[in-house]
């Protein structure tokens, strides 16, 4: 029989096409998934990647929810004039506990990987409310409503507990003192910062919108954005240690 | 059921059906009065009145005491035509509002103003609107009011089940008002083309089940012998999208009565799903679901035979193993692996054949029906938008290589490459269908005016090459300024010039946008008008064309 009167199953039985074309479309998806979640060198092994404080993943929330991904990516690659201009290419260990994953696949604006502590949380204010008052020949759309909005921190330990059952490391304590410690890290006089820098080494405390009252958007944005970028110490990261 | 009969009972179907809805009413009904977040509770409240509306409905057909629709009438096939009506309608006007916030947000990148600061009309929430109502709302009901028309056609049976076809055309659209209007709350995954939320997700997920179980129960009672090969392609569609969707989108939500979730996989994996999702929902739901379309409405308009059956088998299964493999060349120089972007990089370049192949096999129909294209404008838009994905699907292998995605990669080049797949081919070939579709299903002779699909086709034209000239040079001028260095060594530009240096090419882009949303106008008045006032046709009934049959697949 030749190779075309075979063919004559597929033609006539559609549960064997059916059948046929799961395998076929099966194949693809399974060899280059699978892997990645069993092959040690998928994801480097860095110091100082932690999961997200409760302010900056409330930020995070609202970088996703405004969309900021179709115009920004967070994906540096390792090209000459990239790394010259945003810094350190970026390792897949840096985006370990995102959920989704935000690397983006336009650049209308610049990439926005490292852009934490680049600018003050000033420049921030101002640019956000309207980008055009800082730069002039800006097309991003002007986000004065987030200073307006005050952050809903009721819900936020049901975050971190969603994002512990999906893998992210969060500690009881941690989850436990979600709402505190997002309060603590915009405002510097609380009485709970001490307890939250335990919880959270190195993590920033400021008053980013630099307005008193209860934390804003406006806060949260700025955290999440003045925290890219800057877990890893490229002083001391060892490139050969991670060859893949 | 061949007997035209009243019914003495509700049937299984209808009783089912009205439970469903009765308890899905009442689940919203907790979930509305539950809410944590205004636009969960929105969505619920929609809910609620679909449900309700949709048993009103069932209880109201039957106690209008119509018959069930027969399956054959004189030993004909009794097509049902209604839920297709609807679908090809609704594509219309879902099309319209999809290429009009496109121009909106084209708009708004050459002049920010136009965002006016207010959160429901900023680009980052209008730019889902506008991929997924033409992606999902234009095309994905041109998929499926041609899917149901040329599988019944094809198999010469009525199509499955009684409520069932209304159940995925009307479940559908729903699905299409609650992500769209989720947009605009600011309910996303901000996954790119799998924006929606969790519950959006599983009420998708129920459809296209469904989808999936009308269209193969048709198939399975089919009188062909054989399955045509428009139809291998809707159901590699099908269930492909069936399978990427469920792999993109698990996700757990905070709270059963949030919108918010967490998608499941997180950094480097989700990358990788989200682009084997990605780059598929190009593959199958714009590229096999639209070439489904091809091989029945380009044989049946040009009257001729496809050309080559053993091609149609090759390109078949080499197109749909080959799609899978090709997501990671968006994740080129990424911090995905190397290795999976030298297999993505390497099926995406081998792509190029079996694309070719259905290319050819599309254009070469046309054998001994070329004179055709200079007196029958619907034809040349079905040929035009095959010439269109020939070039589209050379220039996506090209732009899958490394090299030349590192200079791609991130700049308007990746979007005038979409476009000219989605406003050529995809658009097009969708419009030729639908000025096929409309007088079949309504019973017209003709169109009303070929003349003014000669305009649409036209001034769509224009707009396209407006489009796609003006994102190529833009795409390549900012690749090049952002890797542009002094004679000193330094970078030579800052990131805002390049973005100054794009101004008129977003203006020319959105004037290109302008005129593709003008010629799809004309075909809206066009098609109305066909409708309302084209001529009756009398002697067949339901089959607008000459009986020239379809050759099975042999």
């Amino acid at each position: 029989m030749s190779f075309w009167v075979r063919h004559k199953i597929f033609e006539r039985n559609s549960i064997v096409l059916v059948v046929g074309i799961l395998v076929v479309i099966a194949i693809g998806g399974l060899v280059e998934i699978t892997p990645l979640f069993y092959l040690k060198s998928t994801i480097e092994v860095v110091d100082g990647v932690r999961p997200y404080t409760p302010l900056e993943l409330t930020g995070r929330n609202i970088y996703v929810r405004e969309g900021c991904y179709l115009c920004h990516s967070q994906m540096i690659r390792p090209l000459r004039d990239e790394v010259e201009r945003y810094g350190h290419y970026s390792l897949a260990a840096e985006s370990m506990y995102d959920h989704p994953f935000q690397w983006g696949s336009k650049r209308t604006g610049p990439d926005l990987a490292r852009v934490g502590a680049k600018y003050s949380d000033d420049w921030h204010v101002t640019h956000l409310t309207n980008p055009r008052a800082i730069v002039p020949q800006s097309v991003m759309p002007g986000y004065k409503f987030l200073a307006e909005t005050e952050v809903d921190t009721a819900t936020i330990a049901d975050h971190l507990r969603t994002n512990r059952a999906i893998g992210v490391p969060y500690s009881d304590d941690q989850i436990a003192n979600a709402v505190a410690d997002l309060r603590a890290q915009a405002d510097p006089d609380n009485n709970g910062v001490d307890a939250f820098s335990k919880r959270y080494p190195k993590a920033v405390v400021r008053n980013f919108d630099g307005k008193t009252g209860a934390p804003t958007e406006m806060d949260a944005l700025i955290a999440y954005l003045q925290m890219l970028g800057t877990l890893v110490d490229f002083k001391l990261y060892n490139e050969k240690a991670n060859l893949r | 059921m061949n007997q035209a009969q009243s019914q003495k009972w509700m049937s299984h179907g209808e009783v089912g059906l009205a439970a469903f809805f009765s308890v899905t009413a009442f689940l919203c009904l907790i979930a509305a009065a539950e809410a944590l977040d205004t636009a969960f509770a929105f969505h619920a409240t929609l809910g609620i009145a679909a449900s309700l509306a949709a048993v009103f409905a069932i209880f109201n057909r039957y106690y209008s005491g119509r018959p069930l629709a027969p399956q054959e009438i004189n030993g004909r096939p009794n097509y049902n035509l209604g839920p297709i009506k609807f679908a090809a309608a609704i594509s219309v006007f879902w099309g319209i509002a999809g290429f009009a916030v496109g121009l909106l947000i084209a708009s708004q990148l050459a002049w920010p103003a136009l965002n006016f600061d207010l959160p429901w009309t900023s680009f980052g929430r209008l730019r889902p609107l506008h991929t997924s109502a033409v992606v999902f709302a234009f095309g994905g009901n041109v998929l499926i009011a041609t899917s149901f028309y040329v599988v019944q056609k094809t198999c010469r049976v009525r199509l499955a089940g009684d409520l069932a076809p209304w159940f995925v055309v009307l479940g559908y659209n729903f699905f299409i008002l609650i992500a769209g209007t989720g947009y605009l709350l600011g309910v996303t995954q901000s996954k790119e083309y799998a924006e929606p939320e969790w519950y959006a997700d599983l009420w998708l997920t129920i459809v296209w089940v469904t989808y999936l179980l009308v269209f193969l129960t048709t198939l399975i009672k089919r009188k062909e012998p054989h399955i045509y090969v428009a139809n291998w392609f809707y159901l590699a569609f099908i269930i492909t999208i069936a399978v990427l969707h469920l792999g993109n989108n698990p996700a757990l939500p905070v709270s059963v009565f949030g919108s918010k979730s967490y998608v499941v996989w997180g950094g480097v994996q989700d990358a990788m799903f989200q682009w084997w999702y990605g780059h598929n929902a190009v593959g199958f739901f714009l590229t096999a679901g639209f070439l489904a379309i091809m091989y029945y409405f380009i044989p049946k308009r040009a009257e001729r035979p496809v050309y080559s059956y053993r091609l149609s088998i090759v390109h078949f299964w080499a197109i749909i193993f080959l799609y899978i493999w090709a997501g990671p060349h968006h994740l080129h120089y990424t911090a995905l692996p190397d290795w999976a972007q030298t297999l993505g990089m390497t099926f995406s370049i081998m792509l190029w054949m079996p694309s070719w192949g259905g290319m050819i096999n599309g254009l070469m129909t046309l054998s001994g029906a070329w004179d055709k294209l200079r007196t029958d404008p619907v034809l040349r838009m079905l040929v035009v938008s095959v010439a269109f994905y020939g070039m589209a699907t050379f220039e996506g292998p090209l732009m899958s290589i490394k090299v030349v995605n590192s200079l791609s990669h991130y700049t308007d080049w990746t979007i005038g490459h979409v476009h000219s797949g989605a406003l050529g081919w995809v658009g097009f070939v969708s419009f030729g269908a639908l000025y096929c579709l409309v007088p079949w299903l309504w019973n017209r002779k003709e169109l009303y005016s070929l003349k003014l699909v000669n305009w649409h086709f036209w001034i769509a034209t224009i707009g396209i090459v407006l489009y796609i000239s003006a994102m190529w040079v833009s795409g390549i001028l900012q690749g090049l300024m952002w890797r542009a260095y002094t004679s000193l060594g330094f970078l030579e530009y800052s990131f805002i010039e390049t973005v100054e240096a794009m101004h008129p090419f977003y203006i020319i882009r959105a004037a290109g946008g302008a005129l593709f949303l003008i010629g799809a106008l004309i075909m809206a008045y066009n098609l109305w008008m066909t409708v309302r006032v084209g001529e009756a046709e009398e002697a067949l009934p339901m089959s607008g064309s000459p009986p020239v049959a379809l050759q099975p697949a042999e």
